[in-house]
């Protein structure tokens, strides 16, 4: 199985994410913002953490502008792979690729801290690996990760089990404790805590190491 | 010719920033401060005869996300 990480000017998360993505038995390319086409036969594209583009405008609005984000949608639309997580999550939200937004902080500041999240659904090739109902214990570290979309969108998200996770105790105002949401053929998950910092025992905890073996095992070439 | 691009959160979304300069205000001791929305404005200089379905077009693909914010385009 092949990965790609999408790497953009002030991305930071985007080596943990390869090597997380290679810890699980992937083969994984870095691919450059400026590129318009993604390597051949890719399985799942990863969109990775940071501050793509400085945050200028909005989080992720001008990464969802840019060349290789094309060839983003067209993996896709095809019925591809996508796991967006923290600033991958808001350019996925700034695409249209993920419904809603992720809006500052209820509490206006930047938290980093260890979280418990609920794991709402194992019905996807991301959460497969989990129960439904499994609290995890897994990072977070962002400034807009206040999830917002307004009451239609959320509960189509419900009715639909496209909720991924959930948080156990509300860090950011995110309606409805949305950690993260899948698209309608569960094929894009966005997230905003960071399932790669908890891929290794180094990390101090594991729990993100489900999700990343879940896909190598589960991904149907698209 | 110049355009000046007014974007604000829409109403009913959260302003966290603007409920803390509300805050702060108050407690400078301006009473009767009911509510600030915080938004920004975005200047652009435009080739003339610029047309406001293009403007309009900028303000839906990037200037604004109208998922969560509104915009008001003044032509100057």
């Amino acid at each position: 199985m092949k990965a790609a990480v999408l790497v953009f000017p002030g991305s930071n998360c985007d080596r943990d994410l390869g090597v997380a993505f290679e810890q699980a038995g992937f083969d994984v390319s870095m691919v450059w913002h400026k590129d318009t086409e993604l390597p051949s036969g890719i399985d799942i594209v990863g969109v990775p953490g940071g501050f793509s583009y400085g945050d200028y405008l909005r989080c992720g609005a001008i990464a969802a502008n840019s060349p290789i984000t094309q060839s983003l949608k067209t993996h896709a639309d095809r019925g591809g792979y996508v796991i967006g997580i923290c600033n991958g999550f808001q350019i996925l939200t700034e695409t249209g690729m993920l419904p809603g937004a992720l809006l500052q902080n209820a509490g206006l500041k930047y938290i980093c801290k260890t979280v418990g999240l609920k794991v709402e659904t194992s019905q996807s090739s991301f959460t497969e690996g989990y129960n439904a109902g499994d609290t995890l214990e897994i990072p977070i570290a962002h400034h807009e990760g206040n999830y917002f979309a307004d009451d239609e969108v959320i509960s189509r998200l419900q009715g639909e089990d496209r909720v991924a996770f959930t948080y156990t105790d509300n860090p950011n105002g995110a309606k409805a404790d949305i950690a993260g949401v899948l698209s309608e053929n569960r094929r894009v998950l966005g997230m905003m805590p960071h399932p790669e910092r908890a891929a290794d025992i180094g990390h101090g905890g594991t729990d993100g190491t489900a999700l990343f073996r879940a896909l190598q095992g589960a991904l149907t070439p698209a | 010719m110049k355009a000046r691009v007014h974007v604000m959160l829409k109403t009913g979304v959260l302003d966290p920033q603007g409920e803390a300069v509300r805050h702060a205000l108050g407690a400078l001791g301006f009473d009767g401060v009911n509510g600030v929305r915080q938004g920004k404005v975005i200047e652009l200089d435009l080739k003339d005869g610029t047309s406001e379905d293009s403007i309009t077009s900028m303000c839906e693909k990037l200037l604004a996300n109208t998922v969560i914010e509104s915009y008001h385009v003044e032509v100057m």
